[in-house]
């Protein structure tokens, strides 16, 4: 049995009177790539901005219930200290327009006032591209802008950018759904990858996607939790009548 | 349908065309009539010494208007020291929030000061600070520019903001970088050109003004740097010169005339180049 | 991901494919040479281990169908995969029910000595052997070669019918030996046919030609 490195009780989230998510108990397990699968609308982008507490920046936002990383509260502490140990990427690509693919990488270090020897943030920044597997692409570019790097390369970047701060989780939110096929594929690749470091979160509304890549599925609708299990018994033989339906095409 | 018809469409059409066209062409004349005239006027009296040069007095040939440009640079700095910190963050502020109390306050306030008259700001600025410190000075003349720069710089500033997409934000804030460092490190480098031109075009704006002058920094016919004195500036001694009874003085004005033009227009060719070249495309 | 998956697949069937393999053969050795305990191993141990492996494989295949929704190649591959798996399983059954014949048989004298049933096992066996190695090197060039060796194996069995009818005729307390015997022929028959079956499922799975049911290619 895997480790839980992340675990929810009872967490529900809201725009105001409207509730999104509803009642969640979900444990994630460590090392794998668990995919948070579901029609639009049902849940599954607010569920993990509350993992990394982006979702009470919005005003009118609400969180009951409790989500904790590796057993630790993660209401109870700084928020800006949850969003370095569990990264985002979105589902457009973000890097800064005004900083170099270098400076890009260390952002997180940078932009936190966080003081690094040329030789420590030279390592992490080569560390953090290999990883994202766009070392070899840009490694002779580092002191160019990021702008004339490709939608798929700019995404490799931003979770290379992720990865530099070395988080406990990566949350993915749709990465590829602006992306060509050819891009998609490799980032799905390097997902599979990554997972033996990083336990990786994914929201698709992709089901095929979510087959190739992910070892655990959670099936959200209207944000209640429906289902969760390994992702191959999922796609075979779901338990849940609203699952099937999900998966066979019946809503989306 | 007959082909006559048609013709007449085709006709229509064309005439429609001309005729906007030869409006728009007409919009410009007036700048082009003005430049001319200036230039006809006061070409004859720039040179270099009329560059560096103080006025010489009365019924002596020569002199410059040394002071008034150098004046009018002065009364430009220490408008834009107040004028665009505040202005920036509140353009900040307003492009944050979009609702609520206190943006509804500030966004009345901006537009309630683009509407009011220069020589209005003028007189405010009098009571302030001429009447309160006994004397005219450039302070008092860079403080009330700086009250007619500002709503410009917030307007721009929450505008260039607001076009910058969240994600960028939030691809700050999902590093775990405070509010307050996303802003400054991120965002308001993003959003550097529109809001950079802002500002150059409060200045271009500011440049030629009259009215608050002529109560506040009043005027001087020697050099002064000193804030809390007098001082001149090409708009006054435009003003001045040109309503004066001294057919030199007139020749002064024209010239003066012509450098302020062209002051403003490099100032505006440098903002549009400025604009372009460091424009980010999101 | 798929590519790793096909090829575990693949894996698991050759697996499968040598321990079918090795149950004929026991069971034809078990025959000959009167092993009651080889019989025994295949009933006992291979079969179970063979079904085994076939529900795991059919599953590993509806699991990468369901995941992966494989195209072209890789569609025709894993369903084939899926139906030689199939195609395995029944030929360990034919194997069992020469060794149940077998265990028979060895109990009691022979009807005549043993000649064309092993002639026959041994074309039977280089068909399987044969059909196994096509499918693992993809080799349709052997799998053809396969298809056409059909023949020889059901003029084997047709002259062992031949023969031991006369016996029966003749002497009527050879009846039920005879007829276990010619059960025998058909059991290895039917291997021989799933072999074929092994082969045209390889050429299309390479190809995408079928050549199912007598259809040869230049019908």
């Amino acid at each position: 049995m895997e480790n839980t490195v992340l675990r929810t009780a009872d967490l529900s989230a809201s725009f105001g009177d409207n509730r999104v998510v509803k009642d969640v108990n979900l444990s994630i397990p460590e090392k794998t790539v668990t995919t948070i699968m579901g029609p639009s609308g049902c849940g599954k982008t607010t569920l993990i901005r509350c993992f990394n507490r982006m979702h009470e920046l919005v005003p009118d936002a609400k969180v009951e219930g409790e989500v904790f990383l590796r057993e630790e509260d993660i209401y109870a502490i700084n928020p800006m200290i949850v969003r370095r140990r569990i990264g985002m990427v979105f589902q457009r690509p973000n890097p800064f327009p005004t900083m170099t693919i270098y400076d890009n990488v260390i952002a997180g270090y940078k932009l936190n006032g966080v003081e690094l020897s040329r030789g420590e943030s030279d390592k992490i920044v080569e560390e953090s591209l290999k990883k994202a597997a766009l070392w070899d692409e840009v490694k002779d570019h580092l002191r160019r802008k990021g702008t004339f790097l490709s939608g798929g390369q700019q995404q490799r970047l931003c979770i290379a950018r992720a990865l530099a701060m070395n988080p406990d989780i990566l949350l993915l939110d749709e990465p590829t759904s602006a992306l060509d096929p050819k891009a998609t594929g490799r980032i799905e690749k390097l997902m599979t990858e990554l997972k033996k470091t990083v336990t990786l979160i994914l929201v698709t509304h992709n089901i095929g996607q979510a087959g190739r890549v992910s070892d655990f599925t959670a099936f959200l609708y209207l944000g209640e939790l429906v289902e969760f299990g390994p992702t191959k018994q999922l796609h075979t033989a779901p338990r849940d009548k609203r699952t099937e339906d999900f998966l066979t095409g019946k809503f989306g | 349908m007959d082909r006559e018809r048609i013709q007449m469409r085709i006709a229509r059409d064309r005439a429609f065309k001309g005729l906007v066209v030869l409006l728009s062409f007409l919009s410009i004349v007036p700048l082009f009539l003005i430049l001319f005239y200036i230039l006809e006027n006061g070409l004859s009296s720039l040179s270099w010494e009329f560059l560096i040069e103080l006025p010489k007095p009365v019924g002596e040939a020569g002199g410059g208007i040394a002071n008034a440009i150098v004046g009018s640079f002065l009364l430009v700095i220490i408008a834009s020291l107040p004028a665009v910190p505040i202005g920036i963050t509140a353009g900040v502020y307003l492009s944050e929030h979009k609702r609520g109390k206190l943006s509804y306050l500030v966004r009345l306030a901006v537009e309630v000061l683009q509407g009011t008259p220069s020589i209005v700001v003028g007189i405010i600025a009098y009571l302030w600070l001429v009447i309160s410190t006994g004397g005219f000075s450039a302070l008092s003349g860079g403080i009330a520019l700086g009250i007619m720069m500002l709503p410009v710089i917030v307007r721009t500033t929450e505008e260039t903001l607001k076009l910058i997409p969240d994600t960028l934000k939030e691809a700050s804030l999902a590093l775990g970088v405070p509010y307050y460092r996303t802003i400054l490190k991120v965002i308001l480098p993003a959003g550097f050109s529109g809001i950079a031109t802002g500002i150059l075009i409060s200045v271009a704006r500011i440049a030629g003004e009259t009215a608050p002058l002529l109560f506040t920094a009043f005027g001087n016919a020697f050099m002064n740097v000193n804030i809390i004195k007098p001082v001149n500036a090409l708009p006054l001694l435009i003003y001045n010169y040109a309503t004066s009874p001294y057919p030199e003085w007139h020749s002064v004005a024209w010239g003066a005339s012509c450098v302020l033009v062209g002051l403003v227009l490099t100032l505006n060719v440098v903002t549009r180049i400025m604009a372009r070249r460091w424009k980010i495309q999101f | 991901m798929l590519a790793e998956e096909l090829d575990d697949v693949k894996q698991k069937l050759v697996e499968s494919a040598c321990l079918v393999e090795s149950m004929v053969e026991k069971s034809i050795r078990g025959l000959t040479r009167r092993d009651e305990g080889l019989l025994l191993e295949v009933i006992g141990q291979d079969e179970p281990k063979e079904n085994d492996l076939e529900m795991e494989i059919d599953e590993a295949c509806i699991h990468v169908i369901a995941c992966y929704q494989p195209q072209a190649r890789d569609l025709r591959t894993i369903v084939m995969l899926s139906k030689i798996n199939n195609d395995l399983e029944r030929m360990g059954d034919e194997a069992v029910n020469i060794s149940e014949g077998a265990l028979f048989l060895i109990k009691r004298p022979e009807v005549k000595p043993l000649i064309d049933i092993p002639k026959m096992a041994e074309e039977t066996r280089r068909m399987l052997k044969d059909s196994l190695k096509s499918f693992m090197d993809e080799d349709t060039q052997r799998a053809r070669g396969v298809c056409q060796r059909d023949d020889i194996v059901d003029g084997l069995r047709d002259q062992i019918l031949r023969e031991l009818i006369t016996f029966m005729a003749s002497d009527p307390t050879t009846i039920e030996r005879s007829n276990h015997l010619i059960r025998i022929s058909r059991s290895l028959e039917r291997i021989a046919d799933l072999s074929t079956n092994i082969c045209e499922d390889v050429i299309y799975m390479v190809e995408g030609k079928t050549i199912r049911h007598g259809r040869f290619e230049n019908d």
